[in-house]
């Protein structure tokens, strides 16, 4: 089954890319993926902490490497995440697109790359699949980008790859650590060659610095978050959508299924560098939103920031924060999706985002400030949606974390500084929504179009798996926390 | 069953019987030269795999000659390019012609179809080569059938002039395996492979003497696979010569300087100089090669300064002993050069060879555009296409011999790849075309890079065909180094 699920938006792609209808195509399959991902909740057991569902076509016995699917906890809701926003970014894209089946062809390339990677349990197609969006992303913002686009589409594409690169070399270090006997490119061999203590802790620590800094490129941290505001703002909505909101979770995934549970040791020696450089993603890059004067850049900048919560979960290393940051990871993929899709409408129809020139559009178009209202407070952290839950979680499992480090308690005074994020984030959000929404209505905008009726299904499919979480966090925990607690009583 | 030999034997008939056939059969449709030479190609190409096994007591056939499976693998390489580039050719037929002035309207052709087929028998020899004089011979008639394709357009300065520092730089390197042979000869008292290696491993023998033969001879092979600092003829005269040749050049010439490089080495790994110096050389070209790819306009130079950055990285699998990579590496090489190549020929025929002559070709000819872009990426090396592979493969065989500053700079040196390769991309998709007519594709052209496309994904998936083929050679290489 998760063969269909990984091989349906890329079918599709390539049935579009030969002549289908492209919009009804991708839209079908973009449903089947998450219909297809919702079964795999109804099949999925949740007191089993291995992988399920497993299927694999061998490819070569010599190294361990094979084809294999399949889904854990941590999959599963990555899979979730990544149907629902799929659905929601090819629902968004615009009926008046210039050269249509390429544009859909695109991102479900980009949708099929991040399902492959997040239900692979096998290294090299981990990478691989990931590495499908690469291309795609420069087609979709070199051609129907827009501002800077070409400069943004160089620089998104160069970063990426180099971190890819050295991501690949981690990886191929990490393989090599394993004494020969063991070697395999299996994440579940990996694992039990790592619980048997056959990765020697000086290759752990250089293996996770360059994990780090490989998925660090990938997930836009601090220093090397650069590439991510200028990409987002000139990608056309529903990429930006499928980026930050799916694709991004990919380097996040890699830390807690691949850097974590194999490297304890590499983690444990740099979890003082990466507190200090999330501190950055928190305070210096939230600092930085503040100071945006247009939205698409805020929102750029706004996810890279919120990428420094999640790190904090995955920092904190035990239990809870693990189940922060998985949570948070779904929550922030559903939150940004929205708000990018309500600044694609915008930019539609004004032509322009910077803040001094919009204002009270609440009153041509509620139902797009409504939905950027719900999106925005759901960004902020209020209590009632998923990244609510998420980020309590994360605050009480790193706060939790009593490492002392030359007489600081480090990952406390992390997370009372990362509260002050929450507030920079209302700072910035609030302002945005003041700017855009409420106000002076200028005259050249009292007659925009609100949003088209059809898009209240996909807004409403978002809110609503946002709401459930944020209600019923648990649903999502029971379903992560064996994954964690196997990683960890592994040690 | 038949023996290995008779392969070369036949192609070099094949060559000559077309020849014949081109000086008595005047008013013939010169194209079906290349038709037949192709259809014969394919022939040699299937008895290849009905060629008798030898015994593993005894690899070697003669002892100059091996038919060992490296050796078979790259004479089938050497089939398929040749095949693949007639093809291209007679898309390049009309571009010939215009640049030979004669008396009948296909003056010259069937001699530009026939050479290749030449060329490809040396290439086979080459792969059988296990001794410096056979080696020394079969590298001499690739390239003499080089130095008459590369000046073939003789009404056209750039062709001529590339022709000229082909011959000079070429004959000059030839001068310098020369040299490194009788020293090495002078050192071990022998030419045979094998035997030196024997001299060698008994450690009994005048060190320094050896080394600067051995030097010398690396000059000479750094001269064909287009190394830092013997690459300098690279780009002049991949421009200048007419297009399929410059492809043969880069693939073919390559390939063999490769295998020769291959079987040198396992003989001389003894000594850790070699290793040195070949890492040096690695680093420079992948920096020289990469970097310089940068700012290029023209496509045909561009794929000259990707074709020295490549040979970076096949020579990172060569310093870390893996056959099974470089193997692999090449056959992913060849399938993406020439696959843009191919494009580019037919495009260049419309329009020119710049890049910005490309611009739009999305909207001119989305198959064409499609193809280039899956060369494009595979050269850049995206996963699930064989370039990738290949690059895994290299980076994985230097990481597991400990050559960490290889393997750094190549990972910066992708990263410059990606720039370079994508600009085609960028204007294939991004810019909008000057001249807006369809571009029409010969059906055998369509067949052919939709072969190519497909098997750059399919080895990009499934590499075990190509691992496989090779395995035979795996014991004997392992055994043989260090």
């Amino acid at each position: 089954m998760l063969f269909f699920v990984v091989l349906a938006p890329i079918l599709a792609a390539a049935l579009i890319l030969l002549g289908a209808p492209a919009r009804l195509t991708a839209i079908l399959a973009a449903a089947l993926t998450l219909l297809l991902t919702l079964l795999g909740f109804a099949v999925f057991d949740p007191a089993e902490s291995g992988f399920q569902m497993t299927s694999s076509l061998p490819i070569s016995a010599q190294w361990g490497l094979n084809l294999s699917l399949g889904i854990d906890g941590l999959s599963l809701i990555m899979l979730l995440l990544a149907g629902l926003v799929t659905l929601a970014a090819v629902w968004f894209t615009p009926k008046t697109i210039d050269r249509p089946n390429g544009f859909y062809a695109c991102l479900l390339f980009i949708a099929g790359g991040a399902i492959g990677a997040f239900a692979s349990t096998n290294l090299f197609f981990f990478y691989a699949f990931h590495e499908l969006a690469l291309i795609p992303t420069f087609l979709l913002i070199g051609i129907w980008g827009s501002g800077n686009r070409q400069a943004a589409a160089w620089k998104i594409t160069i970063y990426l790859a180099l971190g890819s690169f050295v991501l690949l070399l981690g990886l191929i270090l990490l393989y090599r650590s394993v004494p020969e006997a063991a070697r395999s490119f299996d994440f579940v061999a990996l694992r039990n060659a790592a619980a048997a203590g056959q990765i020697n802790a000086t290759a752990q620590h250089h293996i996770y610095l360059l994990l780090l800094i490989g998925f660090g490129i990938l997930i836009s941290l601090f220093p090397f978050h650069t590439w991510a505001p200028e990409a987002y703002a000139s990608a056309p909505a529903p990429a930006a959508m499928l980026h930050a909101g799916v694709l991004k979770k990919f380097g996040l995934y890699g830390l807690l299924r691949v850097a974590q549970p194999l490297l304890p040791e590499g983690a444990h020696y740099w979890n003082t560098l990466l507190i200090v450089l999330l501190l950055g993603n928190i305070i210096y890059v939230g600092l930085v939103t503040i100071a945006q004067k247009r939205l698409d850049w805020m929102l750029g900048y706004s996810s890279v920031m919120h990428m420094g919560y999640i790190f904090l979960g995955i920092a904190a290393g035990n239990v809870l924060g693990l189940n922060g940051a998985a949570l948070l990871m779904l929550a922030h993929g559903i939150s940004i999706a929205l708000l990018f899709a309500i600044a694609g409408e915008l930019r539609q129809r004004s032509e322009t985002l910077h803040f001094e020139d919009l204002g009270g559009l609440a009153k041509t178009m509620p139902l797009a400030g409504l939905v950027f209202g719900i999106a925005a407070f759901a960004s902020i952290g209020l209590p009632g949606f998923a990244n609510f839950s998420g980020e309590v979680l994360v605050f009480f499992g790193a706060f939790r974390n009593g490492a002392n480090f030359h007489g600081f308690h480090l990952y406390q005074i992390a997370t009372l500084l990362a509260l002050w994020g929450v507030v920079i984030s209302a700072v910035y959000m609030l302002r945005a929504y003041r700017h855009i929404f409420m106000g002076e209505l200028p005259e050249r905008w009292k007659a925009l179009p609100d949003l088209r009726s059809s898009l209240r299904w996909p807004v409403a499919i978002l809110i609503a798996a946002t709401l459930w979480v944020g209600f019923f966090p648990q649903s999502i925990v029971r379903i992560v926390a064996p994954t964690f607690e196997t990683h960890l009583s592994a040690r | 069953m038949i023996s290995a030999p008779t392969l070369e034997i036949a192609v070099l008939v094949l060559g000559l019987g077309l020849l014949c056939v081109e000086a008595f059969a005047e008013k013939m449709d010169k194209r079906g030269i290349a038709y037949a030479g192709m259809i014969g190609l394919s022939i040699v190409f299937a008895a290849s795999f009905f060629v008798a096994p030898l015994p593993a007591s005894e690899p070697v056939l003669w002892n100059f000659y091996t038919s060992d499976a490296l050796a078979l693998f790259f004479k089938r390489f050497a089939l398929v390019a040749t095949i693949l580039v007639l093809i291209i050719m007679v898309d390049y037929a009309p571009v010939v012609s215009r640049f030979i002035s004669g008396t009948k309207p296909q003056a010259g052709l069937g001699e530009f179809f026939a050479l290749p087929i030449f060329t490809c028998a040396g290439l086979m020899w080459m792969a059988s080569a296990n001794d410096f004089i056979m080696i020394f011979v079969s590298l001499e008639l690739v390239t003499m059938s080089f130095y008459v394709m590369v000046a073939f357009m003789r009404r056209q300065s750039a062709s001529l002039e590339a022709g000229v520092k082909y011959l000079i730089l070429s004959a000059l390197s030839t001068g310098f395996l020369v040299y490194g042979i009788t020293w090495i000869f002078g050192v071990t008292g022998a030419t045979n492979l094998d035997r030196i290696a024997t001299v060698l491993q008994s450690g009994n023998f005048d060190r320094a003497p050896l080394l600067f033969g051995m030097v010398l001879v690396l000059v000479a092979l750094g001269f064909k696979i287009a190394a830092v600092p013997f690459q300098i003829w690279v780009p002049d005269v991949y421009q200048g010569a007419p297009t399929p040749v410059t492809a043969y050049l880069s693939v073919g010439s390559k390939a063999a300087g490769f295998v020769v490089l291959l079987r040198v080495l396992r003989a001389f790994f003894i000594l850790p100089q070699i290793e040195h110096v070949l890492v040096g050389v690695a680093l420079l070209t992948l920096i020289y090669g990469n970097l310089a790819a940068l700012p290029q306009n023209n496509l045909k130079r561009l794929l000259a300064y990707s074709s020295i950055g490549h040979a970076g990285y096949l020579l990172m699998g060569v310093v870390s002993f893996s056959g099974e990579a470089v193997s692999f590496y090449l056959v992913s090489y060849l399938l993406m050069t020439l696959l843009s190549f191919a494009v580019l020929v037919v495009v260049s025929n419309q329009s020119g060879d710049e890049i910005e002559d490309f611009a739009g070709l999305s909207k001119r000819s989305p198959f064409l555009a499609f193809a280039m872009l899956v060369a494009m990426i595979s050269l850049a090396g995206v996963p699930f296409t064989a370039g990738f592979l290949g690059k895994f493969l290299v980076f994985d065989a230097a990481m597991a011999h400990g050559h960490f500053a290889l393997v750094a700079v190549g990972v910066l040196t992708v990263a410059c790849g990606f720039y370079y390769y994508l600009k085609v991309v960028r204007a294939m998709y991004w810019q909008s075309p000057k001249i807006t007519d369809t571009i029409p594709v010969s059906n055998l052209s369509r067949i052919a890079m939709t072969a190519l496309i497909v098997a750059i994904f399919w080895l990009g998936v499934y590499p075990k065909p190509i691992l496989n083929a090779l395995h035979p050679t795996q014991p004997r290489l392992a055994t043989q180094t260090r």
